[in-house]
């Protein structure tokens, strides 16, 4: 992919996130087999080496998420992929990435839990857990493609936002997105905004909390950093005996974040001023909601909606605006409600309509949606 | 030659070990900045330093001046793995727990002996998870009181040295913190071999192990580790039975075989002649 133009290629949602990560700039990618996000490690094996790039099948999630934390601080940009069990089994992991600052990019594609559940079928389960799957307080990047070309694009924005925050990030999808088949347009590669993180001068020693986001050294470049996950100063070294400085690097890894919460959320909106009804979605689900529309609007019925590119930070402003015209929103979500209690919380006084799916992997329909619109509408 | 004289001071920060009065770990701590010494490093920036959590993987970080990554509890050998694979020309040594390596950590233990990793890891093993306060670790020898096991210990423990070897590692050795000479002796060599390196170091922990198992002071342990330990070809001969109570010391295998950060740039090689080919 060394071409200068704009190129066009049919790819599955998982190749398509791959072929992003490279052009990102990861070098570095460890993971665990499991369904269905076994794509993205299978083409990771492929193209990494032939860049100069690292691939490392782990023993198991714990290894891999570990792996790509040492990888980071060796300078590489990382990357791992997983679904519902394993991003379980590496939520200790994350935190310990919110709490050192370090960049990295974790895809979830999304299958039936909890537990094993089902191993190929569709589910939008792990919303909250990609916001507080660990413990303490920290604040989440989570993206959600609806589409092959936004899984490409998405990709390369959770690179980016990983390295200009110095943060996790969440690539949030499903295995709708994730195997389905599209066309993809990548742009000329000198058209694609890469974020590379901030590295310190030759003099810097602070590396922690001074600065909403500061400059990160690498591993063997003399600068003797010290990385903990325990409370810690500006140099990295453990310190719990002050409730100050806890609060100065756990405040920082929430404002850093929150304060540019109008930066990383992004959403795609539609007539959010003049409808009737809205529809907020996000994901596989929002696919269905476009027809719905149409449908609706040609029966008369003013209808707009808000699609999460980015559910956390949760894009609350463009909700509170949509629940402003709409007298009610409706959320669909394959689970029984997790988008939905953030909606409600920002919407006020409009009414909120869940439409839940869960097991089985089955899409919730326009129609089933349509008729959310039209009830009380007559 | 001049040999400059040893100082730990040379190799560390401003701070002050965490440890209790009497604590094996400074012994290990010694051992391994005098083995470090005597290859001729005058400071550490050639070491990456990986632990986990635990009493023993306070040892390097923040204490030594180099680069460190204190990591989640047991994890510790994963992320230097991924160090040692980025950036193949530093020495990167983990520091850690018997509970930390071979009790919640111990899947990855093996796989990196099995890859043959090219870190060095040293394994302070106390018997005991001594930071959280003296609970029964894998390691606990049979029947020996603990705040789990107030009637006495009842699992058979672990010989990580062994499991080591067995697994692939390039280089396995066991001593005891009253074993300091061999110790550093064998820490040098195990920095000097390619490969997936273990050191076992068997310490005593006076404040979560001796009081509760009956040992009056740090002498009596120092003791028992020295009258205890037998060297492994010695041992060899002997029975389970009469081992039940021993501490097998020495090298357990020196071997060379492809190293992982090997196979892997191989494969790199390989994988980037084949894409000009094509
Ligand atoms: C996931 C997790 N479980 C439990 C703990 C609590 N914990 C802290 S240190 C430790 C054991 C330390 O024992 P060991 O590794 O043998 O080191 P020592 O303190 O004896 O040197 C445990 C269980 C933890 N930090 N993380
Ligand atoms: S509790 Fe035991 S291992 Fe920990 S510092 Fe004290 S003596 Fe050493």
């Amino acid at each position: 992919m060394k071409s200068s133009a704009s190129n066009t290629y049919f790819l599955q949602g998982n190749e398509a996130c791959v072929e992003a990560a490279v052009i990102a700039g990861c070098r570095f990618f460890a993971g665990y087999p499991i369904s269905p996000a076994n794509e993205i490690a299978e083409r990771m094996s492929t193209l990494l080496p032939k860049v100069d790039g690292i691939f490392m099948q782990m023993e198991d999630e714990l290894a891999s998420i570990n792996a790509i934390m040492g990888a980071s601080w060796a300078g590489k940009k990382t990357m791992t992929a997983t679904s519902g069990p394993g991003f379980s089994l590496m939520q200790e992991t994350i935190g310990w990435a919110f709490m050192t600052e370090t960049p990295c990019v974790i895809v979830d594609v999304q299958r039936v839990g909890p537990g094993t559940g089902q191993a190929t079928k569709c589910a939008q389960g792990d919303v909250m857990q990609s916001r507080w799957g660990t413990h303490g307080d920290y604040s989440a990047i989570a993206l959600s493609p609806n589409s092959v070309q936004e899984m490409f694009e998405l990709t390369i924005r959770a690179f980016n936002l990983a390295e200009k925050y110095r943060t996790p990030v969440i690539l949030l999808t499903d295995e709708t997105i994730a195997h389905l088949r599209e066309q993809v347009t990548i742009p000329p590669l000198e058209n694609i905004r890469i974020i590379n993180r901030k590295k310190p001068e030759a003099e810097d020693k602070a590396f922690f909390g001074l600065e909403e986001v500061a400059p990160m050294p690498a591993i063997g470049e003399g600068f003797n950093v010290a990385v903990t996950a325990s409370t810690h100063d500006e140099y990295g070294v453990r310190f719990t005996a002050d409730p100050s400085v806890h609060t100065r690097i756990v405040r920082n890894i929430n404002d850093k974040i929150r304060n540019h919460a109008d930066d990383i959320a992004d959403v795609e909106s539609y007539n959010i001023d003049n409808c009737q009804v809205g529809i907020v979605s996000y994901g596989c689900t929002s696919r269905a909601v476009h027809e719905a529309v149409e449908e609706a609007e040609r029966k008369g019925i003013e209808t707009g909606y808000v699609r999460l590119k980015t559910v956390w930070p949760f894009p609350e402003k463009a909700v509170k605006r949509l629940a402003q015209a709409a007298k009610k929103l409706i959320v669909p979500e394959m689970n029984l409600g997790q988008i939905f209690y953030e909606v409600k919380r920002a919407a006020c006084s409009a009414e909120v309509i869940p439409i839940n799916k869960i097991g089985g992997g089955e899409l919730i329909a326009p129609e089933e949606i349509l008729a959310e619109i039209e009830r009380g509408n007559p | 030659m001049m040999v400059e004289a040893f100082s730990p001071r040379k190799y560390m920060r401003d701070l002050k070990f965490p440890f209790c009065p009497g604590c094996g770990l400074f012994s290990v701590s010694d051992a391994f900045l005098r083995a470090v010494h005597e290859l001729g490093y005058k400071d550490l920036s050639k070491f990456v330093f990986c632990s986990g959590i635990g009493c023993s993987s306070w040892v390097p970080s923040p204490y030594y001046i180099g680069d460190s990554l204190h990591t989640l509890h047991g994890r510790s050998i994963p992320v230097a793995t991924s160090v040692k694979l980025v950036r193949p020309d530093l020495n990167v040594v983990v520091f850690g727990g018997d509970g930390d390596i071979v009790g919640i950590g111990l899947g990855h233990f093996i796989h990196a002996a099995r890859r043959n990793a090219d870190v060095l890891v040293i394994m302070t093993n106390n018997m005991i998870y001594g930071m959280t306060g003296g609970q029964v670790a894998p390691t606990t020898p049979l029947r020996t009181k603990t705040t789990t096991t107030p009637y006495g210990s009842f699992e058979h423990p672990i010989d990580a040295a062994r499991l080591a070897a067995a697994a692939g590692a390039a280089y396995s050795a066991r001593w005891t913190t009253a074993h300091p000479n061999d110790l550093r002796k064998s820490i040098k060599k195990a920095i000097q071999t390619k490969g997936f390196g273990f050191i076992e170091a068997v310490s005593q922990c006076p404040t979560a192990y001796g009081r509760r198992a009956g040992f009056k002071d740090i002498g009596e342990m120092l003791k028992w580790f020295k009258e205890s330990a037998i060297a492994v070809e010695q041992s060899k001969k002997m029975s389970e039975k009469e081992l039940e109570k021993r501490i097998v010391v020495g090298e357990f295998v020196q071997r060379s075989r492809p190293t992982l950060v090997e196979t892997v740039y191989a494969m790199i090689e390989e994988a980037k002649a084949g894409a000009k080919q094509n």
